[in-house]
């Protein structure tokens, strides 16, 4: 064996040029600077952490009470970190795209061409899997089993496992700064350019292997959640019955089981192409490219609604619980988010409506895109007429939701100009499409998931997040978003085409600064969230609201304490209305001790989520590099986990009913004793989560 | 009644044999959802094969390459392993002892193992033809549809041995059957997506 086969079989394509460091220390120029500084900001990120645990003695804990956890809320609550971190990363990339683009008028800028495609991919395919994805998939898992009254979801290991498997994702592609690059093929990393023949690196690779894993994981989620809603269920707690955040988690979890599978064979068929030379999307020996396309947008568009479907249903809670008034049109957006989950498997094709398909295709694809527009303007005037007459208090998350409806409003527009063809022609990747994808997910998924955020902090920690720093960052996102995208409606118009790494028509540059000022201040926005969250632990004493009704609202989830017990409810609860917490507070007969309590069962914890994500992200590191016996290592890892898992029948551990008993009646005896608040006085230190008893007149 | 109503669809348990109340009727409908999520993925394989059937860009096509006569054998070994896999269930749950299970699972295995026997020789000879998949797109895709197929059977062979073990320590406990059932939806789920690919591969591919 000659040493470099020796050197393949144990590094595979590893070698020293893969870090950006060496790279920037042989050719010195910005854009290699900025790169191996990224790469440093993970590798400086990374000690730090390992540090400040080390120093804190926090590893214990974090294995022992968070990352083996099988509890929902804990899950939850790690999907969203993941989803926050991963979101300051993205949105650095994107002020970092948008001060290229301001500078490279007639002018090279900062960032070379192949680092800002690098750029671009990165960005996307964060905001879309792993910041948004865990964001939803974090809300649902920590309030859907609350809102329908049940201990966890159907399997909690399984939810584990897929919080992992999204994690060892993430960590891919944070690797892929510090080790080696990043695809240059965008988001849906398009063959044939992401084939072998154009590009060789492992850029693509990282791509394939991150999104394979997220995809696995969300795909066992949307199952998980769709058999919790279905199954778990409280009794009394019919369909009909379900907060609208549920029908939304459950629309979208049917989503996410029909639709992750085109995605997940359009990467490993892209995969078995890399590898294997198969020919699925080559342009040679009858590979078929648009084969790709269709596969992956029979998942792109579904996903769109996987991602604003949860975000409606955040903005219908709140929206209902801060104008003190019943949801108007339950029935009408209940049918409207079932017919917008239907619609979104029809209407795949207008991502490509220039691929040369005949008109009476297009002109079918267009009107069905349209048709999706209906259902969508339903809700919006169902959210309205629920704010009309009603008692409006205008927390950050009310905030969210108001700016949401205007801007929204305005992307649906330019979506449904983008659904006729011979629009699409023109406009047809410039950066009006940019402006109209994100003028529909900014608002209709990031403020939603915001907002739902700061409406469940308190629920979740057991105090309320700073109102006023929320309303600086409500400012914030609301401007930063119309400085930044408005501009690139014009410049779309304009022929501006997207993923430009240089431009050279002089006249762009006023647009251009406008909207990499715009960029700024979304950076800031995202600042002030995290002082807003520094800021409330600080001062979480005066904030608390331990009794777990702040705003006066309405589910199940507000009637009990914050932080929940980890068994959730003490009893299981029974729903005789819509809007149950509700309607036992205008009965008066909510905060009452059971007559019986029994024996709570509950999963004990289980090293087999985090075993199985860190050794599938082994496996893809692995395969990222072609390092065979890294690849079969963790591929192994992960099977015999399951296996050995499967042997284990010791899985839960009994929490005595004397004990739940005795937790209920502290928190119960809090509760008698607690001055309760009015609804004007919600954002003060007043509010210790007991809601005043309100005027019968205004129960709606 | 209630020993009559069905808790989901399928062999269903006595209810006796539950560990918990409600415990078979969640696990087997979350797994009927994972199947219909498997599902979703052999249609999409089938539907790139449909488009990559003319793809055959000079090499070996079907007419040449797919042997009926080697297909309809393995058709009759995987059909006569679902029959087998319905008898071990219906061992397991009206039988006082295993012995009926046990055999009928060791069965199913062995028609498994043959018929992935059968299948690996079928690829080993279209190889030797030259009909390998870096050679035109119909290849391709018969490749990623036929042995993603088999790879699945290759699991739910390993399921069986692991069952087995399980059977060898634990006996029959709730668990234990319960996951057996899981596996027999897996299993006949298996031999329905091969007739489609007896039929949508094999047959037209011969015959049409």
């Amino acid at each position: 064996m000659t040493d470099a086969a020796i050197q393949y079989a144990l590094f595979g394509r590893l070698d020293a040029k893969a870090f950006p460091f060496v790279r920037a220390w042989e050719n010195p120029n910005l854009s290699e600077i900025i790169g191996a500084a990224a790469g440093a900001m993970v590798v400086i990120g990374a000690v730090a952490l390992v540090t400040l645990l080390t120093w804190k003695r926090w590893w214990r804990p974090l294995f022992l009470d968070w990352l083996t956890s099988l509890d929902h809320k804990k899950i939850g609550i790690m999907y969203i970190v993941i989803a926050g971190v991963m979101l300051s990363r993205a949105l650095i990339e994107a002020v970092l795209m948008r001060t290229q683009q301001s500078l490279a008028v007639n002018a090279p800028g900062i960032v070379a061409p192949e680092h800002f495609a690098q750029l671009f991919s990165t960005h996307g395919t964060i905001m879309i899997f792993f910041m948004a994805m865990p964001f939803l998939t974090g809300l649902i898992n920590y309030v859907v089993p609350l809102q329908i009254g049940a201990r966890d979801v159907a399997f909690p290991l399984l939810n584990s496992i897929s919080l992992m498997l999204t994690a060892g994702g993430a960590g891919l592609v944070m690797i892929s700064l510090a080790v080696g690059e990043f695809s240059t093929g965008g988001w849906s990393g398009y063959p044939p350019y992401t084939e072998t023949a154009f590009q060789p690196g492992v850029g693509p690779d990282y791509w394939i292997w991150a999104i394979t894993l997220s995809s696995l994981g969300t795909t066992f989620s949307g199952l998980n959640f769709a058999a919790t809603i279905y199954k778990k269920r409280c009794p009394g707690m019919h369909l009909t019955r379900m907060p609208l955040f549920c029908w939304t988690a459950l629309c979208t979890s049917i989503l996410m089981i029909f639709a992750m599978p085109p995605l997940t064979l359009a990467t490993a068929l892209l995969a078995l192409d890399r590898y294997l030379g198969f020919h699925f999307f080559t342009n040679d020996l009858g590979g078929n490219m648009m084969n790709y396309v269709n596969l992956f947008w029979l998942f792109g568009h579904p996903e769109v609604y996987i991602l604003i479907l949860p975000a409606f249903g955040v903005y219908s809670e709140v929206i209902s619980a801060f104008s003190s008034k019943e949801l108007y049109g339950y029935k009408s957006l209940v049918i409207a988010t079932m017919a917008i989950g239907v619609l979104s498997f029809t209407v795949w094709l207008h991502h490509f409506f220039t691929m040369g398909q005949s008109a009476n295709v297009n002109a079918f694809f267009g009107v069905a895109t349209m048709t999706i527009a209906v259902p969508t303007g339903v809700k919006v005037y169902d959210w309205i007429w629920t704010m009309f007459r009603g008692e409006l208090r205008f927390t950050p998350p009310m905030l969210f939701s108001v700016a949401f409806i205007m801007t929204f409003v305005l992307g649906g527009i330019t979506g449904v100009m983008l659904a006729i063809p011979p629009i699409d022609f023109v406009v047809h990747n410039t950066v009006f499409l940019v402006a109209h994808f994100h003028n529909v997910l900014i608002p209709g998924l990031l403020y939603g998931m915001i907002a739902g955020y700061q409406y469940w902090f308190p629920k979740a920690f057991g105090f309320r997040l700073s109102e006023g720093w929320g309303k600086v960052s409500f400012v914030c996102w609301v401007v930063g978003f119309y400085l930044a995208f408005m501009p690139l409606y014009v410049l779309g118009l304009g022929g501006m085409a997207r993923r430009s790494q240089a431009l050279f028509d002089p006249d762009y540059q006023p647009w251009l600064l406008v909207a990499v000022i715009g960029a700024f201040i979304l950076l800031a926005a995202l600042a002030t969230l995290f002082v807003q969250l520094w800021v409330s632990v600080r001062d979480r004493e005066h904030n608390r609201v331990p009794v777990g009704d702040p705003w006066d609202a309405r589910g199940l989830e507000w009637s009990i304490p914050a932080p929940p017990p980890e068994y959730n409810f003490a009893t299981i609860p029974r729903v005789y209305h819509l809007d149950a917490f509700y309607w036992h507070k205008a009965r008066g007969d909510a905060y009452k001790l059971a007559d019986a309590y029994d024996d709570i069962q509950i999963p004990k914890n289980s090293w087999v989520g985090p075993l199985i994500g860190g050794a599938g992200a082994v496996c893809a590191f692995g395969l990222v590099w072609h390092i065979g016996w890294m690849s079969l290592l963790g591929f192994a890892t992960a099977w015999l986990a399951v296996i050995a898992r499967s042997f284990v029948r010791d899985t839960h551990r009994t929490i005595p009913a004397a004990e739940v008993k005795a937790t209920e009646a502290r928190w119960l005896a809090l509760a008698a004793r607690t001055r309760p608040v009015s609804r004007q006085l919600e954002e003060s230190s007043a509010n210790l989560g007991l809601a005043e008893p309100f005027p019968p007149e205004v129960a709606a | 009644m209630s020993g009559l109503q069905l808790k989901h669809i399928g062999l269903n348990l006595r209810s006796s044999d539950e560990l918990e109340p409600g415990e078979a009727e969640i696990g087997l409908y979350g797994f009927w959802i994972f199947l219909m999520s498997d599902a979703v993925l052999f249609a999409l394989l089938f539907a790139i094969y449909g488009t990559q059937l003319a793809a055959t860009a000079g090499a070996p096509g079907p007419q040449a390459e797919f042997k009926l006569g080697s297909a309809f054998v393995e058709t009759l070994i995987l059909l006569t392993s679902s029959l087998t896999f319905g008898l071990s269930a219906i061992a397991m749950k009206y039988d006082r002892t295993r012995a009926g299970l046990i055999v009928w699972l060791c069965v199913t295995l062995v028609l498994g193992l043959t018929f992935l026997g059968f299948e690996v020789s079928d690829f080993a000879t279209m190889f030797r033809d030259g009909a390998t998949p870096d050679r035109s797109g119909f290849l391709s895709a018969f490749f990623a549809l036929v042995p993603t197929h088999g790879l699945h059977v290759t699991a739910g062979c390993i399921w069986i041995v692991v069952m087995l073990a399980q059977i060898a320590v634990y006996g029959t406990d709730a668990r234990v059957k319960l996951d057996l059932l899981k596996l027999g939806l897996f299993w006949h789920f298996l031999d329905i997506i091969w007739i489609a690919i007896f039929s949508v591969v094999y047959l037209q591919g011969k015959l049409g």
